[in-house]
């Protein structure tokens, strides 16, 4: 596993010397440099503490950096020059509108962007058959289990199609049968969609699974430790999570690790 | 909830760690558990009116002091022109009141979280009004106002209109931060934002506001309509209740005080009904769970 070398001309979004201060005086991130490409799949790797969320939430334009800057040299810009990426989120908890069905859920990216209804309804209901809810549409979120609502939060980020998903710590919280089950689907989904996947996470054995790149990051104040690249060729499957070459792959990455928590 | 059926199979997956809900037997349209919960304060209430029947007999009580029920039963009976055409106007004036209140402390609420500064200068007015007992101002509106029926409606939505608005404020600021954030992302309007998420996100917070509301606009009717006394051209069943008292009709002020209370009882259901219709596919209020 060597350092990943910076091949494609363009990145997606370029980040440099990113820095967040929070108006108490905490130091979430200093002097971030990090280059997304086109159709990557990167795991952000750290501690807790080590402000991966924080940067997540930069990349998607929550909240702006305190120092440092965000390019996006694809992406349309507003009149006022503000980047309009076409992003996808996934937060934590599956963040569903628990008055709406799963159908409205996968709809308001669409609806907020007047889209038809029409059309809205169509592409949510293919959407949410893609991620294995077909026959849902007109159920309530208290009505789905923990995995399901996760599985329409990822419908809901991908039904417009977006250049980047952007993923924090979405499966953290599910048992680990549907937490695999869940992993094998959205590596499904990006090798067949081919957007650039950003996905926060404090596991050592997910982030091997995933990603083509593992960003480990350090806690105190949070910054880039290593960036490492995982060339195991998709579509990964069971296989590859019993393989030895997965073993020493999460072996590096955990020694990686420990030296970011010792850092 | 009718029977779904579930194209997914048995696999072992998340689909299958769905939470389970109740589906209880009905009868008569009533889940067969809340039955017992009907029966119990019906079956009290028929013991009590039965003493008090009896000790009114036994003792002999004269029924200007305290009439027994059956009496009271009979003067609605026979007086029921009166006291229907007065019901009438109590009930017009808590509705009118109540729908004020609504469209007011809905409004203001929505003004209000548009806006920290209207919310931070208005707000503790909202508070002032809502502190003054209706009964010291009363006769102040009704001397500036003039007409009684527009007095008593102002009295009445003074009393209703600050549990929806406080109420409806605290719902709408309640929505899921993260949801707000992803409004963000998508570059929701203001208008978006309202009407997607805080809007539904605040009906809960509503609905409990509507239910103490319903109960004070028929109070604050009432009490008004007390102040207003019988120099008011009014006869709404407070006026009655006042008219009783003076011409020692005991059964009559009991009957118009009984409808009174029904009325209020009425109003309940009513808002608990609309609340259970709204929320009943997705609050954690209106759902049963089975464990």
């Amino acid at each position: 596993m060597a350092a990943a070398a910076a091949t494609s001309s363009r990145p997606l979004v370029s980040i440099r010397n990113v820095s967040k201060q929070f108006a108490n005086g905490t130091l979430a991130i200093r002097g971030v440099d990090l280059d997304l490409r086109d159709g990557e799949f990167i795991s952000l790797l750290g501690p807790s503490g080590c402000g991966k969320s924080t940067l997540l939430r930069i990349i998607a334009g929550l909240g702006a950096p305190s120092a440092g800057t965000l390019d996006w040299p694809t992406a349309p810009h507003s009149a006022s020059g503000e980047p309009q990426p076409d992003l996808g989120f996934v937060f934590q908890d599956p963040t569903l509108m628990p008055w709406a069905t799963t159908l409205k859920n996968v709809m308001l990216p669409l609806t907020l962007g007047g889209v038809g209804k029409g059309e809205a309804e169509a592409r949510s209901a293919e959407m949410l058959a893609l991620v294995g809810l077909k026959g849902f549409e007109t159920s309530y979120p208290r009505e789905l289990s923990g995995g399901m609502k996760m599985r329409v939060s990822i419908a809901r980020a991908l039904v417009t199609h977006p250049k980047i998903l952007l993923m924090d710590e979405p499966f953290a919280a599910l048992d680990e049968i549907t937490r695999h089950k869940l992993n094998d689907d959205l590596l499904a989904l990006w090798w067949q969609n081919r957007f650039t996947a950003v996905f926060v996470t404090h596991s050592v054995f997910e982030s091997v699974y995933l990603s083509q790149r593992i960003v480990v990051m350090a806690a105190r104040p949070g910054r880039v430790m290593a960036d490492l690249a995982n060339a195991a060729p998709y579509p990964r499957d069971d296989l590859f999570r019993t393989s030895a070459e997965y073993a020493h792959l999460c072996r590096v990455a955990s020694g990686t690790l420990k030296q970011a928590i010792a850092a | 909830m009718s029977e779904v059926v579930h194209p997914i199979p048995h696999d072992g997956t998340d689909t299958e760690a769905r939470p389970v809900f109740a589906e209880e037997r009905r009868i008569l349209g009533l889940a067969a558990s809340s039955w017992p919960g009907i029966i119990a304060p019906v079956v009290i209430g028929i013991v009590m009116l039965a003493a008090w029947e009896a000790v009114v007999r036994i003792k002999g009580i004269p029924h200007y002091i305290l009439p027994g029920p059956i009496l009271i039963a009979q003067t609605l009976w026979s007086d029921w022109g009166t006291l229907s055409e007065s019901l009438w106007i109590t009930l017009r004036i808590t509705f009118a009141a109540l729908i004020a209140a609504i469209t007011v402390g809905v409004s203001l609420a929505i003004i209000f979280t548009q806006s920290k500064w209207l919310e931070k200068s208005l707000f503790p007015y909202a508070v002032i009004l809502q502190v003054t007992p209706v009964v010291s101002i009363a006769p102040l509106i009704i001397i500036w106002v003039g007409d009684i029926n527009l007095s008593l409606l102002i009295c009445a939505w003074i009393v209703a209109f600050f549990p929806i608005l406080s109420n409806t404020i605290l719902g709408l600021n309640s929505a899921d931060h993260n949801l707000i954030n992803l409004f963000q992302l998508y570059r929701a309007s203001r208008w978006q934002t309202l009407r997607y998420l805080r809007l539904p996100a605040a009906l809960p917070y509503f609905l409990g506001g509507l239910k103490i509301s319903g109960g004070l606009a028929l109070i604050g009717a009432v009490v008004a309509e007390f102040v207003a006394g019988t120099g008011g051209s009014a006869s709404g069943l407070a006026y009655r209740i006042l008219e009783s008292g003076y011409r020692l009709q005991i059964p009559r002020m009991f009957a118009a005080l009984l409808l009174i209370s029904l009325s209020g009882i009425a109003i309940f259901f009513l808002t608990s009904w609309i609340s259970y219709l709204l929320l009943r596919h997705w609050h954690e209020s209106a759902i049963r769970r089975e464990n």
